[in-house]
């Protein structure tokens, strides 16, 4: 028999002052299996670990049990004293006599009589416990970064930097995401796409990233440090090695569509560049907008082009790679402008979001920076913002606050003032949520030098008269209904999860919040992690954030996927399930129970195996086995049997 | 399914040219209205604004009568009629203790109330039952080159739960009125408040409110309002007379209930005592246009 040292922790006095340690040392020490026993202060501290080992070489325990606090707080710890001291790390026990016994009772005997209870199930448990080795396997060092927009870059070139390999998957022709269509950003109103493109060119000329466009995941199998990835890309009409930006096929191009890049306030060709620092600097040809591949219909662009870049018949490819990380950055969207329709989007041009405010006030953006509204090209005299278009308003639209709209629509107010002096910028807010580095500042300087005019109260109706647009709302600080007549109307609309990221979670299977957005594995100590092992979360993805918290978050989940690719091996837990072959009817129940798809039924030889890595030890198999052949490691039937008799005898 | 008419007691006075076209439009769709017998007043909707049991008797009461009468729907034309009973039977029903309460009250009644008769106003049948498509069918006299403003005000879209239509952006009435050959014009203020009440005790506060509701349909370009509430109509018709007083270079607009437009349409006479019930006359726009 195992010869087994209890040690019973006072915790000063949270154990000691309800559990009669003294009386628990004596009654224990005669249990069968106990060689050894003692009670010590702190058994974390220094000397209590001391205690432990010298007690393992004096008395040459072969196991031990310490009844202390939960395992969550001191189970490494000790199992680090059982390592140093030549034991195997599994043959230790906690006996949780705090958490679960004297912090939850105040009468002694009853307390005392439970720890021992409790003490004598750890003993029992220990008997039958096997010395295990943790589970390795070996990492892919090479990282997929899924989402081309700020946080994406970031990511994929900080781990880049760091000498990995890094796939950089996108789904629009050019990376860049929303950041690219900004004007200036706040608080310090430099350029956007001034601090953009330099990080932009350094991906594109980065000799460790590779990048797809037009391009999406399609599966990714495998586990945590080595995962299948499967991309579909867009089949390449206009190859990039051939095409020298000429630009001749646009001006050939016969076909209109709403710029993507403009949000909708210009035209492109179906044969198109989406923006002059687009990166891969190439020309796309958009299939469904495009009069058609034959030849008969169309074909000007081909004819045009001296480089001959075009090719009708290119098809789409599915490209496989190999990477130990994934990194999430898929984005945001805005919230449909649709659902609002008393604010008359659609219905009057001079209704506007705040993202083609951006494109009017952009330098690159249809009007050249100038300030002009859609419906007759006039300057606006008079404009109102609309804040929380959406946001905060869990009655009918988002429940949840945008985050950056109060800092954006300030900066919009402020950029207008700058171009237009004479004019009027009207904001109607809930409350400023200024809660950044210098954005207070921000705030204070346009309030009191820009006369710029904050409403507190909602908007209830948009409507035109004449040719100005009538904002009706609340003025919640004298608490009556006020008229703006305004010339241009700006909806500060919220942000939602980016549209094609909800077709990506479910297909590799990621956790997300009720809004959509992909859920972190702890919502202040794991920020940047992904439940799934293997997978991190960057930017807006996981939640509304700005351009400061976009590139810190995405530098984080670089940091934490560089843990992995920087190990040789991954090491998980070996407390995981196994199977007994001679039991196992290869009925393949369990299969279907494991979340995590650890288990697979071998075809040949009819029996169910375990992929060691993908096992949690959640134990799901274990309670389905028809015929107890699924065992978990260390917590095996005839264990938890054992402490069931222990606890159930109440002696 | 069975189908009781609840006309309410404005529809037998004041709104009397409501009902009579309501009741021959629907005879020409082959949807005769019948009349629900031994009908109370609906509570109107005052009894919303509390939550006492007491005022919710009236709308219960009329919902039992119609469930032992044999219907299983209501049809209301007055918008009020409609808010009223639809949210006391949620009201009641929604609640274990409110439901034996009031059955508890009500034990002279034959039987107990449980709630299996619906509320459905007059422009939910017409749009889902019969359809447009099926009345434009019917049209004899569009109502061509007529632009028309369609009114709601709060009953028929709020609170949300019972909304005939979208609560912030309705279009039923605006289609109906495209259905007979007219032009339904969206106006700013068609869902603004006509005044309620207040019409009572503080006059002044609907003559302004009628001012800018008809001046927001006239700038939109309408020529005349329908609507189904008899309350906004009384609000938007009579008190036109105080607001010409009120505001020197206020022009009037005729306020139709939409069935008797839809009459016109039907090719139905229009009856000359209706004119009778209308403060602003219609008559010479309705001339105006060829419509009688």
């Amino acid at each position: 028999m195992k010869k087994i040292g209890v040690f019973i922790c006072h915790c000063g006095i949270n154990i000691k002052d309800t559990v009669d340690v003294d009386r628990l040392t004596e009654e224990l020490a005669d249990y069968p299996g106990v060689a050894y026993i003692e009670n010590y202060m702190f058994m974390c501290s220094d000397p209590g670990q001391n205690h432990i080992k010298d007690a393992i070489h004096e008395r040459k325990l072969d196991g031990v049990v310490v009844a202390a606090c939960s395992p969550t707080l001191h189970e490494s710890t000790f199992q680090t004293v059982l390592k140093e001291s030549g034991l195997n790390e599994y043959q230790m026990e906690i006996a949780n006599i705090r958490e679960q016994c004297s912090w939850v009772h105040t009468d002694i005997e009853q307390a005392t009589h439970k720890a021992k209870l409790i003490i004598k199930t750890a003993i029992e448990k220990l008997k039958l416990n096997e010395s295990l080795y943790p589970v390795s396997a070996p990492v892919t060092k090479k990282a997929l970064v899924i989402g081309g927009g700020i946080a994406g870059i970031q990511a994929a070139l900080d781990i880049a930097d760091a000498g990995f390999q890094v796939i950089m998957v996108e789904k629009k022709p050019s990376i860049g995401g929303h950041m690219i269509q900004l004007s200036e950003t706040f608080p310090t109103l430099d350029c956007s796409q001034c601090i953009l493109t330099p990080k932009m060119v350094a991906l594109s000329k980065h000799k460790n990233i590779k990048l797809y466009v037009n391009s999406e995941v399609e599966s990714i199998d495998g586990y945590v440090g080595n995962f299948n990835v499967k991309i579909k890309q867009e089949a390449l009409y206009v190859d990039p090695a051939k095409c020298n930006l000429c630009d001749d096929c646009t001006e050939v191009c016969p076909v209109l569509v709403p710029s993507e890049q403009d949000e909708g306030l210009s035209w492109r060709k179906a044969i198109y560049i989406p923006f002059p620092q687009a990166i891969p600097a190439t020309y796309t040809l958009d299939v469904e907008n495009c009069l058609g591949l034959e030849p008969i219909a169309c074909g000007k662009c081909r004819e045009k082009c001296i480089a001959e870049a075009i090719n009708y018949d290119a098809t789409d490819t599915i490209i496989e790679e190999e990477v130990g990380a994934v990194i999430l950055a898929t984005g945001f969207d805005l919230y449909p402008v649709e659902n609002i329709p008393e604010y008359g989007y659609g219905k009057y041009p001079d209704v506007i979001t705040s993202l083609q405010f951006e494109r009017i006030l952009s330098a690159t953006g249809p009007t050249g920076g100038e300030i002009y509204r859609p419906s007759d090209g006039k300057v606006p005299k008079e404009i109102v913002f609309v804040q929380c278009s959406g946001s905060r308003d869990p009655e009918h639209h988002l429940s949840y606050c945008s985050k950056i709209c109060c800092m954006y629509t300030l900066k919009h107010a402020k950029l207008y003032k700058h171009k237009v002096h004479n004019g009027q910028p009207y904001i109607f807010y809930i409350d400023i949520r200024a809660g950044g580095k210098r954005y207070e500042e921000f705030v204070q300087q346009a309030v009191s030098e820009e006369g710029i005019l904050y409403i507190r109260g909602k908007v209830a109706k948009i409507y035109k008269e004449g040719d100005k647009m009538i904002v009706i709302g609340m003025d919640t600080l004298s608490n009556k209904k006020i008229e703006v007549k305004a010339d241009l109307v700006v909806l500060a609309m919220g942000i939602v999860p980016s549209e094609g990221s909800h077709d990506l979670v479910k297909r590799l299977k990621i956790n997300t919040d009720d809004k959509g957005f992909l859920s972190e594995a702890h919502p202040k100590l794991r920020p940047v992690e992904s439940l799934q092992a293997g997978f991190y979360l960057a930017g807006t993805s996981q939640g509304p954030r700005d351009i400061p918290d976009s590139v810190s978050q995405a530098s984080g989940a670089a940091a934490k996927a560089l843990i992995l690719l920087s190990s040789d091996k991954i090491y998980h837990s070996p407390i995981i399930a196994s199977v007994d072959e001679d039991l196992c009817s290869g009925c393949a129940i369990c299969v279907g129970t494991c979340p995590y798809g650890a288990r697979e039924l071998n075809e040949v030889s009819k029996v169910v195996e375990v992929n060691e890595i993908l096992c949690e030890g959640c134990g799901a198999c274990i309670s389905a086995c028809p015929s107890g052949a699924a065992q978990q490691k260390n917590l095996t039937d005839d264990q938890i049997d054992n402490m069931i008799k222990i606890i159930a005898s109440g002696k | 399914m069975k189908s009781g008419y609840f006309p309410g007691c404005t529809l037998k006075t004041n709104a009397k040219h409501f009902e009579d076209s309501a009741m021959q439009v629907m005879e020409v769709l082959g949807h005769p209205l019948e009349e629900m017998e031994n009908w109370i007043c609906c509570g109107t909707v005052f009894s919303m604004t509390t939550d006492d049991l007491m005022l919710q008797l009236a709308s219960i009461r009329n919902l039992l009568r119609a469930e032992n009468q044999g219907y299983d729907e209501l049809i209301t034309l007055c918008s009020m009629c409609y808010n009223t009973l639809k949210r006391a039977k949620e009201f009641i029903l929604n609640d274990e203790e409110n439901l034996r309460k009031v059955n508890d009250f009500m034990y002279k009644e034959d039987s107990k109330f449980k709630g299996t008769t619906d509320v459905v106003h007059l422009l939910s049948i017409l749009k889902d039952r019969i359809t447009f498509e099926e009345i434009k069918n019917k049209v004899t006299k569009p109502l061509t080159d007529l632009k028309i403003g369609a009114y709601y005000g709060c009953l028929l879209v709020r609170p949300k739960e019972l909304a005939i239509d979208d609560f912030e952006d309705p279009t039923i009435m605006e289609e109906l009125v495209d259905t007979l050959g007219g032009e339904g014009v969206v106006f700013p203020y068609r869902l603004e408040c006509c005044g309620a009440y207040q019409t009572i005790i503080e006059k002044d506060v609907t003559v302004k409110r009628t001012y800018e509701i008809i001046n927001s349909a006239r700038n939109a370009g309408c020529e005349a309002l329908i609507t189904s509430c008899p309350l906004c109509a009384f609000n938007l018709d009579q008190r036109q007379k105080e607001t010409s007083e009120e505001f020197l270079e206020f022009s009037t607009m005729p306020v139709f209930y939409f069935t008797e437009l839809m009459a016109i349409a039907l090719g139905l006479k229009w009856n000359k005592d209706w004119k009778k019930l209308h403060y602003i006359d219609p008559v010479p726009l309705l001339k105006e246009k060829g419509l009688i």
